[in-house]
């Protein structure tokens, strides 16, 4: 009875791992006719948006291989006469490298607490025989619509309580706890295309729950795992509000708020502020190429919460 | 029943005790703090010494505020040029990348870029091209011979670029919501209409539109809630300014609590954030019907 109850609760998920056979069999094609009439308009506004979207992302790129005086010489558009890596050879001999590892401590431990976390709650919602299963899927339902401004000033205190203030793990905690929700959506999603004959027939082995989750349900549900981890990374990776309010001291900033300082710390050397961003934002870029499904049905998650 | 069903040898099925720990985390975390902030919200507090009550002081000073009713004002008004701007855009981009041609995937793979970054690093890049003194505008006006542009020194022109900044980052979200969406829609009704002769135009309005309506909502509600918090982009571009032009209920709040630190202030400018937030979001889902909503939603 509740297994059928959360069934249809559950039907709200973002269920990312649904992309493959959720596309259509077969490309959309309409009347010959019409085909070639929509291709020039369509082309056309996708061509604009492509410029839209590419020539800031030039600006950012070309600006950074001139040298400053070149830059406040010619401005952002020229193509760079001398182009140089001076910048980031500016920006890495700076505190970068420390901001660096601690985005990458942050957004591992993140990542690790909202897999682990997320695993077990599903696993539990799904598998269940509790009442009580339904009324923690809607609750984690709820905690979507929590936006994270509006619980900084009591997370700020319970930080401060805790006496964790202006520590990574100031960070990694509240950052790890307000990616819960989606991960656990998305993962219910996953774990409930799984067979129920598969746990069966684990159970006439006598296995024992701990046993079926890393033995079945963890393997069965691989690309939603990688779905959260993907998601719960990039929001680490990208959180400024959390960074921004609970640490303060350079030896625990992260990249975001590095950047932000990085304004004062340059002022008008724009070529090294803006490799600083193009270094902050190259390793996802590069993840981006190798992983892209996954990063994908990941932001679906991003913009969800 | 619980009990006996978390033991049971013969399902091996789990108890409910394996979501206790992230249930507790994310209660402690998130749950606590929503009460919490009610609670603050009527104490004073500085952030040092402890809170103390000071009952509804800091609620009828929120009533009474001018800047508070500005911030409302301009929230609005953001959340309403944003959807304006980013529905139509996201629903062609959307519709259009729903094809499976080889270079509409290539090109989609390049428009989704910028949501790959922060809000704060997308933040400095157009910060930095709308300065007035080094950036591209000030190039712009160069060209033209134009007084030099300085959007970011006027007050319209401030939150147009914070509409604008904000659309370049989440219109690619938006454009894969439309794109599940587009790729739910039967051929079928396609090639029915081109036998009936309908123009790509009028299939648009007849069969995608339609179609797309539960998807429309979907985006909406989260295009809504997510204009209510911008915040990100209005600390690093705007800072607020010119004046409090770009001063919207999030970034008040964040100037009450930690530049003057009236944190119990800024709780309840945080609350009012919260019950508006919800209250958008459930009078939208209400309207429209949330079941008809999640059809769409597993198409994602």
């Amino acid at each position: 009875m509740t297994q059928t109850t959360t069934d249809q609760a559950g039907r709200p998920t973002l269920a990312t791992s649904g992309h493959g056979h959720a596309a259509p069999k077969a490309p959309r094609r309409r009347g010959r006719f019409s085909w070639h009439r929509v291709n020039y308009a369509a082309g056309a506004g996708a061509f604009l948006w492509l410029v839209i979207v590419v020539v800031p992302l030039y600006i950012l790129v070309a600006s950074t291989v001139q040298s400053r005086a070149d830059y406040l010489d010619k401005g952002p558009i020229s193509l760079p006469s001398d182009p140089n890596l001076d910048s980031y050879q500016n920006v890495l001999e700076g505190d970068f490298p420390r901001y660096l590892l601690n985005t990458v401590i942050v957004t591992v431990a993140c990542a690790a607490i909202a897999v682990v976390l997320s695993v077990m709650v599903a696993y539990s919602v799904v598998r269940t025989r509790s009442r009580l299963s339904r009324g923690i899927f809607q609750a984690f339902l709820l905690g979507l619509a929590i936006p994270a401004q509006a619980v900084i000033i009591p997370v700020f205190w319970i930080i401060t309580k805790l006496q964790l203030y202006d520590t990574l793990l100031a960070i990694i905690l509240p950052t790890a706890a307000f990616s819960l929700p989606v991960s656990v959506l998305i993962l219910v999603g996953t774990m409930r295309d799984i067979e129920e004959e598969l746990y069966e027939s684990m159970a006439l082995d006598g296995a024992s729950p701990a046993r079926m989750l890393l033995q079945l349900a963890v393997p069965m549900s691989r690309a939603g795992i990688s779905t959260v981890a993907v998601f719960s990374a990039l929001t680490a990776w990208n959180g400024f509000l959390f960074p921004l309010i609970l640490t303060q001291s350079p030896e625990n900033r992260v990249l975001t708020l590095g950047l932000y300082d990085f304004v004062g710390e340059f002022r008008v050397d724009i070529p090294s502020l803006l490799a600083a961003v193009v270094l902050s934002m190259l390793p996802i870029f590069t993840a981006y190429l190798f992983a892209r499904r996954q990063l994908i049905n990941g932001l679906m998650g991003v913009g969800g919460r | 029943m619980k009990a006996a069903s978390s033991a049971s040898p013969r399902t091996g099925r789990p108890g409910i005790a394996w979501a206790i720990p992230g249930v507790l985390y994310f209660v402690f975390f998130a749950g606590v703090p929503l009460v919490m902030v009610f609670y603050l919200s009527f104490t004073d507090w500085d952030g040092l010494a402890n809170p103390h009550w000071v009952g509804g002081e800091n609620w009828s000073k929120l009533w009474d505020d001018q800047r508070m009713r500005d911030a409302i004002w301009l929230s609005v008004l953001l959340t309403v040029l944003s959807w304006a701007v980013q529905t139509p855009l996201a629903l062609l981009l959307g519709v259009w990348a729903a094809g499976k041609q080889r270079n509409r995937a290539v090109l989609s793979a390049i428009f989704f870029l910028p949501l790959l970054a922060s809000s704060v690093a997308l933040g400095l890049l157009w910060k930095t091209i709308f300065d007035s003194n080094l950036g591209l505008m000030a190039q712009i006006s160069d060209w033209f011979n134009l007084d030099n542009a300085d959007p970011l020194g006027s007050e319209s022109g401030a939150l147009w670029v914070i509409v604008f900044v904000s659309a370049w980052q989440w219109v690619p979200f938006h454009t894969l919501i439309y794109q599940g969406g587009a790729r739910q829609i039967p051929r079928s009704f396609y090639d029915a209409a081109s036998i009936d002769g309908a123009g790509t135009v009028r299939q648009f309005f007849t069969i995608t539109l339609p179609q797309l309506r539960n998807t429309i909502v979907t985006s909406s509600v989260l295009m809504v809630v997510g204009a209510l918090t911008y915040f990100d982009t209005v600390l690093i571009i705007t800072r607020g300014g010119p004046g409090d032009a770009t001063t919207i209920v999030p970034y008040l709040m964040y100037k009450e609590g930690f530049d003057s630190f009236n944190l119990g202030y800024a709780s309840a400018v945080a609350v009012a954030l919260v019950v508006v937030a919800t209250a958008v979001s459930l009078l939208m889902v209400r309207l429209t019907g949330f079941s008809r909503m999640r059809s769409t939603r597993e198409g994602m």
